[in-house]
């Protein structure tokens, strides 16, 4: 009976884990990231794209970017993780962008001549430290878009 | 005994809490060529080596808001009955059916939207409710959103941050909560009606040079993203039929051609934006567009039937 007690108990916190570390990723999403698209005057796509990151991990990330629209790209990652480093990449695989250049900025703003299909690179940085456990936490990218002017 | 007994009641315990930690990370990792083999790393060096194989990907598809956006910038006139009729909204029960439908529903909405169309939008948010309730995605839409709307429907700013903010509760819940296939149907169901609003409202008569024909023509980059996305939750039933009616129109949209010059990115310091310069050449003749505008209606009206 214990038993059956023991594996309830264990079931419900993993389920409540799971459900709190990822509404934490919402959450971080909604107060960090969000607000760098409002304050440029851009609208959210609505797209949600985050997840829990490793110090060291990379991610992609694949978008179709219209020539009537301004856009403004967005990614932040939690104050826990080391810098949060993203390039921008046509199909041919040419860097357009770098935000390593900028000083690790969370935004880019930009806007196409011609409708383009661009990679997004994601990589959580190091800090470098052997024997530490590597940190870990939630990144967020966002699209925000306006009407070109 | 008792003490035993303990013991492996808190390594059960312990055991299944790891395993929760574990598959509470979050999916989109690369399918392929995954290895399931338990190793000890010897220090930090090798994790971080195995961090950076373990690569994540995301497939962006255009948002329903994003599309009608699109739309509206064409210049095209709206058109209520190219919608999906509100009233069809009991009629899709099965969880298929509600996820490709809040995707068309948001589209519809988004649309009607940027029309100030404002009972229109009161409708259709009400309609994808009743679709993100029915999938059981808590508080994507609650009723101050409904308020809210009601409070500033002449206030398209405010009513498209409602839009963007009830779709992004809907798509986080259900990618937070290991529903990835729910998830890609309702973003498919989007595109797929952003796709049929647009082709519907294209004019033969004034064909050439129609800026909604080359909108239509830029879903071509889009496409394989899309398969990308659904080959993600490949085997799930669902996904799978998805997955033909798209390849279906892949076929149509092999058939365009867009030539793109290199892109040579060009910094603007006066507005702190960067113009990726490129020209291109597309080409789609009348016939192709007739073909997608067939194919695209045929896997809508599947959808919203």
């Amino acid at each position: 009976m214990r038993l059956i007690k023991t594996f309830i108990l264990a079931a419900f916190l993993i389920f409540a884990f799971s459900s709190y570390s990822y509404s934490q990723c919402k959450a971080f999403a909604k107060k960090e990231c969000y607000p760098e698209l409002v304050k440029g005057g851009f609208t959210h796509d609505g797209n949600y794209h985050a997840a829990v990151l490793i110090e060291g991990e990379e991610a992609e990330l694949y978008k179709t970017f219209y020539s009537d629209m301004e856009y403004r790209v967005a990614i932040v990652g939690e104050d826990k993780l080391p810098a949060i480093e993203f390039r921008i990449m046509d199909t041919n695989k040419n860097i357009l962008y770098s935000n390593k250049d900028k000083d690790y900025a969370s935004t880019w703003d930009f806007k196409l001549e011609s409708s383009q299909q661009l990679k997004l690179v994601i990589k959580v940085s190091s800090f470098n430290q052997p024997g530490d456990t590597p940190a870990s936490g939630c990144v967020a990218i966002m699209f925000g878009f306006k009407m070109k002017k | 005994m008792n003490r035993k007994y303990r013991i492996n009641s808190g390594i059960l315990f312990v055991f299944i809490l790891t395993l929760g930690f574990l598959t509470a990370c979050k999916g989109g990792k690369k399918a392929s060529g995954e290895d399931l083999s338990v190793k000890v790393p010897q220090d930090n060096t090798e994790i971080l080596q195995d961090i950076k194989q373990a690569e994540r990907i995301f497939e962006a598809l255009p948002s329903p808001l994003e599309s009608a956006m699109l739309i509206k910038n064409a210049g095209a006139k709206f058109e209520e009955g190219v919608l999906n009729p509100v009233s069809r909204v009991n009629s899709y029960v099965t969880n298929k059916a509600m996820a490709l439908n809040l995707g068309v529903y948001t589209c519809d909405l988004s649309f009607a939207s940027l029309y100030e169309q404002t009972q229109l939008l009161i409708d259709y948010m009400n309609a994808a409710k009743k679709m993100a309730d029915g999938l059981g995605i808590l508080d994507a839409i609650d009723e101050d959103d409904i308020n809210n709307l009601e409070e500033n429907i002449n206030n398209t700013e405010v009513i498209m941050d409602i839009v963007s903010q009830t779709f992004l509760n809907s798509n986080s819940y259900l990618e937070d909560n290991g529903q990835p296939a729910t998830a890609a149907m309702v973003l498919v169901g989007g595109w797929i009606e952003g796709l049929y609003i647009s082709t519907q409202l294209v004019d033969m008569k004034d064909y050439n040079g129609n800026k909604l024909v080359s909108k239509i023509i830029d879903q071509k980059l889009s496409i394989d993203i899309l398969l990308n996305l659904l080959k993600r939750s490949a085997g799930n039933p669902a996904v799978d039929e998805l997955m033909v009616d798209v390849a279906k129109l892949k076929a149509t949209f092999d058939k365009i051609k867009i030539d793109t010059t290199p892109v040579r990115p060009e910094y603007d310091p006066a507005t702190n934006t960067t113009v990726l310069k490129s020209q291109v050449k597309t080409d789609m003749t009348p016939q192709i567009f007739m073909e997608l505008t067939e194919v695209t209606a045929q896997i809508r009206n599947t959808i919203v039937k």
